[in-house]
């Protein structure tokens, strides 16, 4: 068996809401998997386009199984929800530091969009370690809002939409403020917009997971790396995707 | 199995195959996939004198059986890879790396190759005159046969080690650049570096690269390295390194049919990245399935049908 490598077998596969998917598989390669907030790297072809892997964040996994939720947003996507159960795909496993900074009492996850999967598992994870742990999930609409029935089976659960059609008008940060929330560490997965609000709202004790383009996804290519405060770089896909809100220059 | 052993300037190659510069780090990040030892050499990331960023994010995108790069040879300048890089490659590898290099300036290069060149760890340097993402030097070293020779010629004064010199495949007369770097004293030839390409958002009509431009890699350009390595290497004499869209162990055998005497393997990294290993087993498949003993029996085969 290779390290970090494997196939794995889609055993479920299906749409939550409109564009947005959960896919499961199966395979060896799951217990490459250490911490929530990891990511996976996908071959969705044998043949040779698209050329590169997909990176996709890791909604729950345990040592044989990794379940993932992705919207098809490009060609790589799009080719992904017409897979079948019972197809293999080759995965790269157990990439990223993940949200592996977990020392503290109380803690909120904030996601946005499909940033959102990433943390389910976190919140899992909170809960088998004794953490009071609160969601806030945002979305642009109630039409985009999935998984919210599995967080509040897990934890007290706060909804935002920027058209105020579910939970919130407005922005996480609008939830966060008018539950009256407090944290000793928040834990963010969304767009760059969102994490850079917070940052700037909240410039200390976060742990942001960021996205990028890609080449390799193990620290190969330094397709990906990111200006920080404190080092020349940090590459998203091993110093990351989680940075701590005090080493991120918003904009940067 | 057949004898896949290549000596050439300044590297003992246990066998031909060399990951290619900017697509394996310092080496050591494949550790965690393999040894490296089975590997005939490591082309190390590109280095210059000072700490370079490189180009803003997005870098990377994607074509047809291939991908654009703008990484902007991001390197923590050669000091800190001689010094820090270099250290923690060694302890995991115990053979002599091909150590590639840029510059923006000719006192850049310079100063870079007499400081890389006294490491023990490297066997030669790669002279990377072809770089497609930086503004100013890179690429127009390569691509002007006068401007090639100059700094080929420099370096080669200072450089205690071999100098293979990298070629860019963005110009209209790859044979004269190649021959201008073996007038002035290159021990080996590199080619092909990528090929400059763009793609755009089908939207908002914006490259989808933040440089603009990016360097094209991958499967489809293997022919165009294939004709580039053919004519390069029976117009000089000093060893030709081939590469350009190498996937496959087959892939190799028919770039040193072209000519090649090695050969690097740069985006099959990336996306497999066991990609070095598996090739140097299906080379070995290879010639034994045609009853091939040693490796020198392909090299340049291709010539015989001009």
């Amino acid at each position: 068996m290779k390290n970090y490598q494997g196939l794995m077998k889609i055993v479920s596969h299906k749409k939550l809401i409109d564009q947005v998917y959960e896919m499961k598989v199966e395979g060896e390669a799951a217990k490459f998997l250490k911490e929530p907030g990891q990511f996976v790297n996908i071959k969705l072809t044998k043949g040779m386009t698209p050329f590169l892997r997909r990176p996709m964040s890791v909604c729950d996994y345990d040592d044989h199984s990794i379940t993932m939720i992705y919207k098809t947003v490009g060609k790589g996507t799009k080719l992904m929800s017409t897979m079948q159960v019972g197809e293999e795909l080759d995965f790269l496993t157990g990439l990223g530091n993940g949200f592996d900074s977990r020392d503290v009492k109380k803690a909120i996850v904030i996601g946005g969009g499909l940033g959102v999967p990433p943390l389910y598992r976190l919140v899992k994870t909170f809960k088998a370690e004794g953490v009071d742990v609160t969601a806030v999930l945002g979305f642009n609409s109630a039409s985009d809002v999935f998984y919210q029935k599995e967080f509040e089976a897990l934890c007290p659960t706060y909804i935002a939409t920027m058209d105020g059609s579910l939970g919130t008008k407005g922005t996480v940060i609008d939830a966060i403020k008018e539950a009256g929330l407090t944290f000793d560490g928040y834990y963010a997965c969304g767009p760059v917009p969102m994490l850079n609000a917070l940052v700037k709202t909240y410039p200390e004790h976060g742990y942001l997971s960021y996205e990028a383009r890609m080449g390799c996804g193990f620290g190969a290519c330094m397709g990906c790396s990111m200006k920080v405060k404190g080092a020349p770089y940090k590459r998203v896909c091993v110093e990351g995707p989680v940075f701590k809100s005090e080493e991120v220059i918003v904009n940067g | 199995m057949a004898n896949l052993h290549v000596s050439l300037p300044g590297l003992d190659l246990k066998n031909p195959v060399i990951p290619a510069s900017g697509t394996f780090g310092f080496g050591y990040e494949f550790t965690k996939f393999y040894d490296i030892n089975c590997l005939g050499s490591i082309s190390t990331k590109g280095t210059t004198r000072y700490e370079r960023y490189g180009n803003p994010l997005p870098r990377i995108a994607e074509g047809p059986a291939g991908m654009l790069n703008a990484i902007g040879l991001q390197n923590p300048g050669v000091e800190a890879v001689v010094n820090e890089e270099f250290v923690k490659l060694a302890k995991v590898y115990d053979g002599h790396v091909l150590a590639n290099m840029g510059g923006h300036s000719l006192q850049e290069y310079i100063e870079t190759a007499e400081i890389l060149s006294k490491s023990d760890l490297v066997g030669a340097l790669e002279l990377n005159i072809s770089c497609p993402n930086v503004k100013e030097g890179g690429m127009q070293f390569g691509t002007d046969p006068e401007m090639a020779a100059k700094v080929t010629r420099e370096v080669k004064k200072v450089s205690s080690k071999p100098v293979y010199v990298k070629l860019s495949p963005n110009v209209t007369d790859i044979v004269a650049i190649a021959k201008a770097v073996e007038a002035a004293g290159a021990d080996g030839i590199s080619l092909i570096n990528t090929l400059v390409g763009m793609r755009f958002n089908l939207k908002t009509g914006a490259p989808i690269i933040k440089n603009k431009t990016g360097g094209y890699s991958g499967p489809a350009i293997f022919p165009v390295a294939l004709r580039m390595v053919y004519q390069v290497s029976q117009a000089v004499s000093v060893p030709v390194i081939g590469m350009g869209g190498i996937a496959s162990g087959e892939d190799a055998i028919e770039m040193m049919i072209a000519g090649a005497s090695a050969v690097e393997v740069g985006a099959a990294n990336l996306v497999d990245p066991y990609a070095c290993p598996r090739i140097i087993e299906e080379m070995n498949t290879f010639l034994d399935d045609n009853g091939i003993k040693d490796i020198h029996e392909i090299i340049g085969k291709s010539h015989q049908y001009d």
